[in-house]
């Protein structure tokens, strides 16, 4: 067996801990493990990069329900007939086979934060040196009241991809001729801050085509919202007159629904409406809460290493971190990803620790080759993940450029899932 | 007539510039000799047309690949996209390295390396835009900015260690794969290719407005450690 410098120093390191720290080998576990709780932007990001770099001196573990994972991005193509279901698709076989990830298909109950160990709905329990926490968002309860979860078939949220994008396409395909959609926008913070309004371009684009009388409500509790110079230049130009949008100054701050009924409430003025796309407000997943490293709605961490405020042996990634300026995109999960995968290995292997760096940036289809694109880069300070420098889309851009922006989009999509599961 | 006309423009951008800048004003007649270099693949003046590369009448003030019936590069074509606007600043870029600002453009032109060459010809090349008096004097007629990224910065040997960690930021687009659908690969190009076109979106020679946020915020030695690693990824 040849070492190189990497095992030699990962071995090495190994050893002292085993003398110095007993507990970072429990059960006489011969390499430090680390759990990561769900497989989307975040935890794939960060399992994919711990495994391979360091090529195998640290055992990680996977823990994602599903066996398929749709990205929402994209999900607002798809909604729109521009892209499948099976184009967002991706499987967790290359992470196991290539990187030995365990990968293991289960939900995750409880952490136990003193012993460190994670338990699973099948009934496993898996110790950790370093958790790691991405599990994306739940819907904050009566935030929208009328709607719960139970309502979701009736009433979609569609705001993690898959079977609830295909519910809420197939509800827009069966819309009356002349009929009426309607979504409730969520309030600040919330996953994908340009989401519901591509969706809006997308609802709008596939209405044009197959639905041209139909027409769009949005209700937002909202004054303002991403890209919105660039959503409403777009909307006036490819979709007039189809999009009304209720703000907070007509009641949108005071919306009820009645899934029976179909029908939407704003501050007292019932609508009735053929689709209703609901997107509550949000809160970190729950495995956050359970673990006990949430405050409020969101899980703080440091903007150093993602790690958890409440416990350095926990990272928290993506939509559940509150970590500062970044927006809750799968771009930024990514990115915190990294970080964290570099100072989980540092902490465990002694591999060398850079500075953090992060980088967002978030792509809008508003028509066909008409995308828009918001960015900006971060770094870490004492407080949280503070924003350096950033760019937007200007208004009144040609067509050339747009159609650009747009294919630029779908490079971004092979390479960001390619770097989580390939 | 042009010439005579350099000196007052030039004069004024100095003295707005409080003389930050070297200036040098061009000498078309200079530049007319220097065209010689060019003039097998490009026309220029009174029924010139497109040959192995394109005519160059009405550059000025022109965005790049916009010259409708040539069949320009697919990088050229990016650049116009991304927005690159031929003036005076992007044509002295472009002459003294053309990969520098159009990474793979057929240009074939290894570069004009002196600065005063560059101006003469430009100034000369610039008599042939349609209407030269309409380029706003901000826009001056000459400039001996030198482009050149410093020998020393391209001299630093990279530490592909460091490459690695810092190119997981551009794999989040750029597919290490070398796939280059809709963004650009980046892997397998020479070093100092590489070091040079991160230095011409540092310096916002290059126009996308990414690259030029990505590129502004890394240092000399991280440019050398990213070009050093995506060198020889496999």
């Amino acid at each position: 067996m040849t070492l190189n410098r990497r095992d030699f120093i990962a071995v090495g390191a190994a050893t002292a801990a085993s003398l110095s720290a007993p507990a970072v080998l429990a059960d006489g576990h011969g390499k430090p493990r680390v759990v990561v709780i769900g497989g989307g932007s975040g935890g794939a990001t960060a399992a994919r990069y711990i495994a391979k770099d360091s090529k195998g001196a640290i055992d990680v573990t996977l823990v994602e329900p599903s066996r398929a994972y749709f990205t929402c991005y994209f999900s607002n193509l798809y909604i729109a007939g521009l892209t499948e279901l099976d184009d967002i698709s991706h499987t967790y076989g290359t992470l196991a086979a290539k990187y030995g990830i365990n990968v293991v298909h289960d939900w995750a109950v409880d952490v136990d934060r003193a012993s460190r160990t994670v338990s699973l709905a099948g009934g496993s329990v898996l110790p950790y040196d370093k958790l790691i926490l991405s599990p994306g968002i739940d819907f904050v309860e009566g935030a929208v009241p009328g709607w719960s979860v139970a309502a979701q078939n009736k009433m979609p949220h569609a705001y993690k991809a898959g079977s609830q994008s295909e519910l809420l396409k197939a509800q827009i395909m069966a819309m009356p001729q002349g009929g009426r959609f309607a979504m409730v926008a969520p309030p600040d913070p919330f996953r994908c801050p340009p989401g519901p309004y591509e969706r809006i371009s997308m609802v709008a684009h596939v209405l044009k085509q197959t639905n041209p009388t139909a027409k769009i409500l949005l209700v937002d509790p909202k004054e303002t919202f991403s890209k919105q110079a660039l959503f409403e230049e777009g909307w006036e130009r490819h979709y007039s007159g189809m999009i009304e949008r209720v703000g907070p100054d007509f009641g949108a701050t005071n919306v009820t629904v009645d899934p029976e009924a179909m029908t939407v409430d704003i501050d007292g003025s019932v609508e009735a409406v053929d689709v209703c796309n609901v997107i509550p407000a949000q809160k970190a997943g729950r495995i956050a809460d359970v673990a006990g490293v949430t405050d409020g709605n969101w899980a703080p961490v440091n903007a150093a290493d993602m790690s958890s405020k409440a416990d350095p042996d926990v990272h928290v990634l993506g939509d559940a971190a509150q970590q500062g300026d970044m927006p809750k995109s799968g771009f930024a999960a990514n990115s915190q990803a990294k970080v964290c995968a570099m100072a989980v290995r540092g902490a465990l292997t002694d591999s060398k620790v850079f500075p953090a760096k992060f980088t967002n940036t978030c792509w809008s289809l508003i028509a066909p080759d008409d995308g828009v694109k918001v960015g900006a880069t971060y770094e870490a300070t004492a407080e949280k993940i503070a924003k350096v420098d950033g760019f937007v889309s200007q208004t009144g851009e040609d067509a050339a450029t747009r159609k650009a922006t747009y294919e630029e989009s779908v490079g971004w999509y092979a390479g960001i899932t390619a770097d989580m599961f390939n | 007539m042009i010439v005579r006309l350099l000196l007052p423009i030039a004069l004024t951008a100095i003295l707005a510039a409080g003389a930050a800048r070297p200036e040098v004003a061009g000498d078309a007649k200079a530049g007319a000799a220097l065209y010689g270099q060019c003039k097998g693949c490009h026309e220029i003046g009174k029924g010139a047309g497109d040959r192995i590369g394109p005519h160059l009448n009405g550059l000025f003030g022109r965005r790049a690949a916009s010259h409708e019936g040539y069949a320009y590069s697919a990088s050229m074509q990016r650049a116009g996209v991304d927005g690159l606007i031929w003036d005076f600043d992007t044509l002295d870029a472009y002459l003294e390295n053309p990969r520098a600002l159009v990474s793979k453009t057929r240009t074939s032109y290894r570069g004009m390396k002196d600065a005063q060459d560059r101006a003469d010809l430009l100034a000369y090349l610039r008599s042939f835009s349609a209407d030269p008096a309409n380029i706003p004097e901000a826009a001056p007629t000459a400039r001996g900015t030198d482009h050149t990224v410093d020998p020393t910065i391209l001299a630093i040997q990279g530490d592909p260690e460091y490459g690695e960690y810092l190119s997981s930021e551009c794999v989040s687009c750029h597919q290490a794969d070398g796939s280059a659908e809709g963004i650009p690969s980046i892997t397998r190009w020479p070093e100092e290719d590489f070091v040079v076109a991160m230095h011409a979106y540092k310096d916002k020679l290059r126009p996308h407005p990414v690259m030029q946020m990505m590129a502004g915020r890394l240092s000399n030695e991280e440019i050398a450690a990213l070009a050093a690693y995506f060198k020889d990824i496999d």
